[in-house]
């Protein structure tokens, strides 16, 4: 077995309490004190989690945005420097290779921040299709990244940095603050906040001043249910290679209308022809264990589907997952069952997403 | 971490304690404390043959589902009713209110390969 790496907070965490598992190839920290308690720290107050298992990727030169363009499934053109726009990488077939933010520094210079566990499969797949007057420069090793997260995190920026925390889906670059530190108003859980990315050296520094804040060290379980809440997807889990962003529910981060994109003619393909599935939200109605991925979905009886996620949402007290579901059983309302461990409960498709945050945005 | 002296433990982290010839199990401090936030208890069925060694109960927390090993054969002759409304009695109390089922003992010298409370103590270090 590989050896997991470990960002550079490693020992920190560890003297916190950290519990770790495998993530990505990563030992990153799946717990500190109690998933619920951090799940509702996000929600309530402010959590601080470590992403530097993620991959920073920049992409430069005079020929970065049109080919970004054709490499990157929504319209680039849609995003302002200063900006930061959800985006997939997309194989021939439409389906997901990863999905991704994309942070646009300058007209000619790209931020990509892809999923720890496709950093050496997205480089390869855009170096193998790059041209001249493009540099892909992958400083994944050399850079650390901490998303702050919930109703608190504005009061928590300022107090670390002295300044505004930047809107959502816009980063400001800070030269002379605490070191270079990219800002951004993003993230993954539904509520308001931010990301940070900055070289390593600086990530004790930053992840103290955080927790001196008052930010509560989260872990990647908290994370999950976080995300899931809000109906964001998880690569690996709720997206694959071989499912579409359209069958995701993703199409409106797929720019159609773009002349050419990888995977484009797949997609337009696929909508003309109708969509084999439609990833949907569960929500259990009755009591049960909660769903967990890869349990069996049923309509009727009859095998309709299987979970790609599943979790008991801290926020509601309620078992919810999502499935890939035929179009035709993927309205909200529909009445399914949930296989857990050969018995069979009582679910439906609901509405995304689960949760709607007190702070950030609705979805 | 809490290791009463009055129960013998298995290698997999349950506790049983004796009763002339039935026994209560449960999972120890430390199985709690390393499971945290138990949300769910999929106890044994009344009546159930439970083997030493094999699977008998599933205890889930929000992060993972987990199998529940029986410390010795048996017949499972009651079930903790309680944790069905409150599984967090098996973090808030593993050794009292937190005990997940009962069994007449059908092959009690298996008791001799299970632990002692200082040959546990030893294990979870």
């Amino acid at each position: 077995m590989v050896t997991p790496r470990r960002t550079v907070l490693f020992e920190q965490q560890k003297a916190l309490g950290a519990r770790c598992i495998n993530f990505g190839g990563w030992e990153m920290p799946v717990q500190f004190t109690s998933i619920i308690d951090e799940h509702q720290a996000v929600r309530m107050a402010c959590g601080v989690f470590d992403i530097s298992h993620m991959g920073e990727v920049f992409v430069s030169g005079p020929r970065a945005f049109d080919w970004l363009q054709h490499m990157l499934a929504n319209d680039l053109a849609k995003c302002p420097v200063g900006g930061g726009q959800y985006s997939f990488l997309l194989n021939e077939r439409g389906g997901v290779i990863d999905d991704l933010i994309v942070y646009r520094m300058a007209e000619d210079n790209f931020l990509l921040l892809v999923n720890a566990a496709k950093i050496a499969e997205d480089v390869a797949w855009l170096q193998q299709h790059a041209t001249e007057g493009v540099t892909i420069d992958n400083r994944s090793d050399t850079m650390s990244a901490l998303a702050v997260q919930g109703p608190e995190s504005a009061r928590v920026f300022r107090e670390v940095f002295q300044c505004e925390m930047p809107a959502r889906n816009t980063f400001i670059a800070m030269e002379k603050c605490r070191g270079a530190v990219i800002a951004a108003g993003t993230g993954y859980t539904g509520e308001a906040g931010f990301e940070l990315f900055f070289a390593n050296t600086l990530a004790g520094d930053v992840w103290a001043a955080l927790l001196k804040a008052g930010a509560k060290p989260c872990g990647l379980g908290a994370r999950d249910t976080l995300r899931l809440e809000m109906c964001y997807p998880l690569n690996g889990s709720d997206l694959s290679p071989d499912r579409t962003p359209l069958e995701a529910g993703l199409g409106i981060f797929v720019a159609l209308d773009k002349p050419d994109f990888l995977g484009r003619d797949a997609l337009i393909a696929q909508k003309e022809s109708g969509l084999p599935g439609r990833l949907v939200a569960l929500r259990m109605t009755e009591k049960s264990p909660p769903p967990r991925a890869h349990y069996p979905v049923l309509v009727d009886g009859q095998a309709a589907g299987e979970t790609t996620s599943g979790a008991l949402s801290p926020s509601l007290g309620e078992g919810i997952a999502m499935a890939y579901l035929p179009p035709a059983l993927a309205k909200p309302g529909q009445a399914v069952q949930i296989d857990i461990r050969g018995r069979h409960f009582a679910a439906v498709v609901e509405k995304k997403p689960f949760y709607r945050p007190s702070s950030g945005r609705a979805a | 971490m809490n290791v009463p002296d009055d129960l013998k433990y298995a290698e997999s982290h349950e506790w049983i304690r004796l009763d002339g010839d039935t026994g209560t199990v449960g999972i120890t401090d430390h199985a709690q404390n390393e499971l945290t936030d138990i949300v769910y208890v999929d106890p044994p069925k009344v009546g159930d043959t439970v083997t030493a060694g094999q699977p008998a109960a599933v205890v889930e927390s929000v992060k993972a589902a987990s199998d529940i090993y029986s410390p010795v054969d048996g017949e499972v002759i009651e079930v903790n009713d309680a944790l069905s409304s409150e599984p967090a009695l098996v973090n808030t109390s593993p050794y009292e209110n937190g005990w997940l089922y009962k069994i007449r003992l059908s092959n009690p010298s298996q008791l001799d390969a299970l632990k002692s409370p200082d040959d546990y103590r030893a294990q979870i270090g």
